[in-house]
């Protein structure tokens, strides 16, 4: 009989003697399901949250901040200083002529998150007059864009989902007077999506402020930003830093998503051995209970390997079965779910747990790393079994 | 105890396999460890919080400044015992990595409503006297190798002085301990008389009151009160108990916490599964040495105690080494909970889920023992 067929032969037998072996078999694929859920729900989180913010922003957009300021909530920047901004050379201008930019005013609204009772920070966002030119990305959904001078917002998508009484046409009651949402709009899921948009102005006399916190400006295309940064940075009425949108969005997005790829990695590899370590008792005992089966094949004349083989394919198997009700069970219950958690802002940034087949297949081939490694020292105490002394026992 | 023997053999008849439950065991206590205790050092805070001080916020956000003109009312108000304040400066050494926990406050008032603060009345006295004096942690101390008497650069997010510039330098001039809780000594205190006078913009305003009430089963009643005071008028306020200002802290991060519980959840279920496997799987093979036990006189409560005393004895021991690695692994994550030691209730806890795990999973193979029939098992039935 040629190798190929042994092999198949011996396969053949052992995977179809495996249902007798169900107990134990299923220390693997529960083991392996259970790794590769935990892996593929936290990295699902890490790229939610990381597709949140990497939406944000376009190459031909720049944020300009107060310099030394992290992020738009710690920055300052004077009225002057906007209008010296807007002008610069390399921002695009509208059809009669005025730049598209916007000054904007950011303040934290504390709104109770659906299902709970305690407030949570929301970043409602004042935009200027060219604020939807300068994002042409955000749509309306529902209702209708907010009046200036009237307290009126628009909500994100995301927000309007994660937060209480965000639904138009509902009041918020915040800075001495109600504000009525009368729209909602998305932008792509992006960043925007978990806040709410107003006129600059009227969020500014309502908080009694008169400075902004960032400029945003649409350039004429991505090369002009040098030629933007460099104007700004060298004019010495102006000390602030100038960056590209998606720089921005990337840096604040930075810890929390190292975080996650940390906890994902080290807790899922942390885990992983646990299940090797499963696997290695599953093995071991699969190959003590076919000691006899084993033996006799041997002495039949069948090679060691076709014997090895069936040993880790088996193993194999059971461990690309739990790795795949693994990912199904995330993704049954984690795929496309919103979470919400503190961003770069000091507010919440609400995003999408997405479970794409790039993670799926990293999690499937880790059982099956987990399954190979798992198998194989059984396989060699398979292959080594003393044929008679075996068959003497049995 | 004369048993211990006997347990101990039973356990180690299949080395191998024993040796490999015992490491995966481990393995989910070694996370058990360190998740638990992350989700513990976060909570801390909320249990040192004291019952008899209040915090006042803006009503809008406690991001949103309150006048400093507030101070004086709310002093004024029965039941308050002392009043102090806050801002958040928002300040880093060097790096924007370096983030250091920074707050102008005013010496007396702030370190009187917080006694747990030791810091020597000289140091205070110093601190008063010093505009540019701050006072630190003295476990920030140790992280920078700052004392007594150096100059302290630090870069402002938020604050900036009239020239446009962020830098502040500040003199140390005192070090405090909190022997209760070493998480509390990372804070970094600046003199607010000086703060408010070099700042650019934002004078006359303050970030939070801290009230310290004379009664602490009043604490509704005058938080009450405080929002009272100012009610309709341009700045709100919303007052709450410490603890329940920490816990909003927390939930302000939403759904991470719920990633921990889910993990742990995952961990044990997948443990669970593969111990009470073992368990069953050394015990079908062991039927005919259980029946020879039982010829011997053994009762049949005496097998079930038995073979539970070995799962015991297994998960115990698992749990305790995986407790003890987290014990070693937690002072790598220093920076990121801010507590050196594993708590000790996260050792109590896990040994005591280590005991469950050994019943729950126990139960099931000591309950066959105790029922098996003699002459059955013997005859190999």
């Amino acid at each position: 009989m040629s190798l190929f067929k042994q092999i198949g032969a011996v396969t053949a037998m052992n995977l179809q003697n495996v249902p007798s072996r169900l107990g134990t078999s299923l220390v693997i694929v529960v083991g392996i399901a259970g790794v590769v859920g935990v892996l593929i729900s936290v990295l699902a989180m890490a790229l939610g949250f990381s597709a949140a913010l990497d939406h944000t922003g376009r190459a031909d957009r720049a944020i300009v901040m107060r310099g030394g300021s992290t992020s738009e909530l710690g920055s300052t920047i004077s009225r002057e200083n906007a209008l010296t901004i807007l002008d610069a050379p390399g921002v695009r201008k509208t059809a009669d002529g005025k730049p598209v930019g916007s000054a904007d005013e950011l303040v934290i609204v504390g709104l109770p998150q659906k299902g709970s009772a305690t407030g949570v920070n929301v970043t409602l966002r004042g935009i200027g007059p060219e604020g939807l030119a300068t994002h042409p990305e955000i749509r309306l959904i529902a209702g209708r864009m907010f009046q200036p001078a009237v307290r009126e917002v628009v909500v994100g998508k995301s927000a309007a989902a994660q937060f209480q009484g965000l639904e138009v046409g509902s009041h918020i009651a915040f800075r001495d007077s109600d504000w009525t949402v009368v729209g909602m709009f998305e932008s792509g899921g992006d960043a925007h999506e978990s806040e709410m948009l107003a006129d600059a102005e009227t969020v500014m006399s309502a908080y009694r402020r008169n400075l902004f916190e960032s400029v945003t400006v649409l350039l004429d295309d991505a090369a002009a930003f040098d030629g933007f940064k460099a104007a700004l940075t060298t004019n010495p009425t102006l000390s602030v830093d100038v960056e590209r949108e998606p720089a921005y969005y990337a840096a604040m997005s930075a810890t929390l998503q190292k975080m996650l790829f940390f906890i994902a990695y080290v807790v899922g590899g942390i885990m992983a051995v646990g299940a090797l370590f499963g696997a290695l008792n599953t093995m071991y005992s699969a190959v003590s209970t076919r000691a006899v089966e084993i033996a006799t094949l041997r002495a039949l004349g069948f090679g060691a390997a076709p014997v090895v083989i069936s040993v880790f394919v088996e193993a194999l198997l059971l461990s690309f079965v739990g790795g795949a009700i693994g990912a199904a069970l995330a993704w049954f219950f984690f795929n496309g779910n919103a979470a919400n958690t503190l961003s770069g802002n000091f507010t919440q940034l609400v995003f999408h747990l997405t479970i794409g087949p790039g993670i799926i297949l990293l999690g499937i081939a880790w059982a099956c790393a987990i399954g190979m490694v798992g198998s194989l020292f059984p396989a060699i105490r398979a292959a080594r079994l003393p044929i008679a002394v075996v068959l003497r026992a049995g | 105890m004369k048993f211990l023997p006997l347990v101990w053999a039973g356990l180690w008849r299949k080395r191998t396999r024993t040796f490999f439950t015992l490491l995966s065991i481990l393995i989910a206590f070694l996370l058990f460890g360190m998740l638990q205790g992350t989700n513990a050092a976060f909570s801390r805070g909320v249990d040192a919080a004291n019952v008899n001080r209040l915090v006042t916020v803006s009503r809008i956000s406690f991001t949103e400044p309150l006048p400093y003109a507030d101070l004086a009312q709310i002093e004024a108000l029965p039941g308050v015992d002392h009043v102090a304040f806050a801002s958040w400066f928002g300040a880093y050494y060097q790096d924007p990595k370096q983030f250091i926990f920074s707050f102008p406050v005013d010496p007396e008032r702030y370190f009187n409503l917080y006694p747990e603060f030791k810091l020597p009345k000289e140091q205070l006295d110093t601190w008063k006297r010093t505009r540019t004096g701050v006072v630190i942690g003295i476990g920030l101390a140790h992280k920078y190798g700052w004392k007594i008497g150096d100059r302290v650069p630090l870069h402002s997010t938020i604050w900036t002085k009239p020239d446009g510039t962020s830098d502040w330098d500040f003199d140390v001039v005192g070090i405090y301990e909190d022997p209760q809780d070493a998480g509390q000594e990372n804070a970094f205190f600046i003199n607010h008389a000086y703060f408010d006078e070099a700042r650019a913009f934002g004078k006359g305003t303050i970030g939070w009151y801290i009230v310290r009430i004379k009664d602490p089963t009043t604490a509704v009643a005058t938080g009450e009160a405080i929002d009272k005071l100012f009610l309709n008028s341009q700045d709100e306020t919303k007052t709450q108990t410490e603890k329940e200002f920490q816990q909003s802290f927390i939930k302000q991060m939403g759904d991470i916490n719920f990633i921990v519980t889910a993990i742990l959840g995952a961990v044990f279920f997948t443990l669970l599964f593969l111990t009470g496997n073992t368990m069953m799987q050394s015990l079908r093979e062991r039927v005919p040495e259980l029946a020879v036990l039982k010829t011997l006189g053994f009762t049949d409560g005496g097998v079930l105690m038995l073979v539970l005393a070995e799962c015991l004895v297994l998960c115990v021991i698992a749990a305790a080494l995986g407790l003890a690695a987290a014990a070693a692994l937690f002072p790598m994550l220093k920076d990121v909970v801010g507590i050196v030691n594993l708590p000790l209730e996260v050792v109590g806890l896990g040994i005591g889920v280590a005991v469950l795990l050994a019943l729950v999973t126990g139960l099931p193979p000591a309950w066959r023992a105790m029922r098996l029939n003699i002459v059955d098992a013997l005859a190999g039935r």
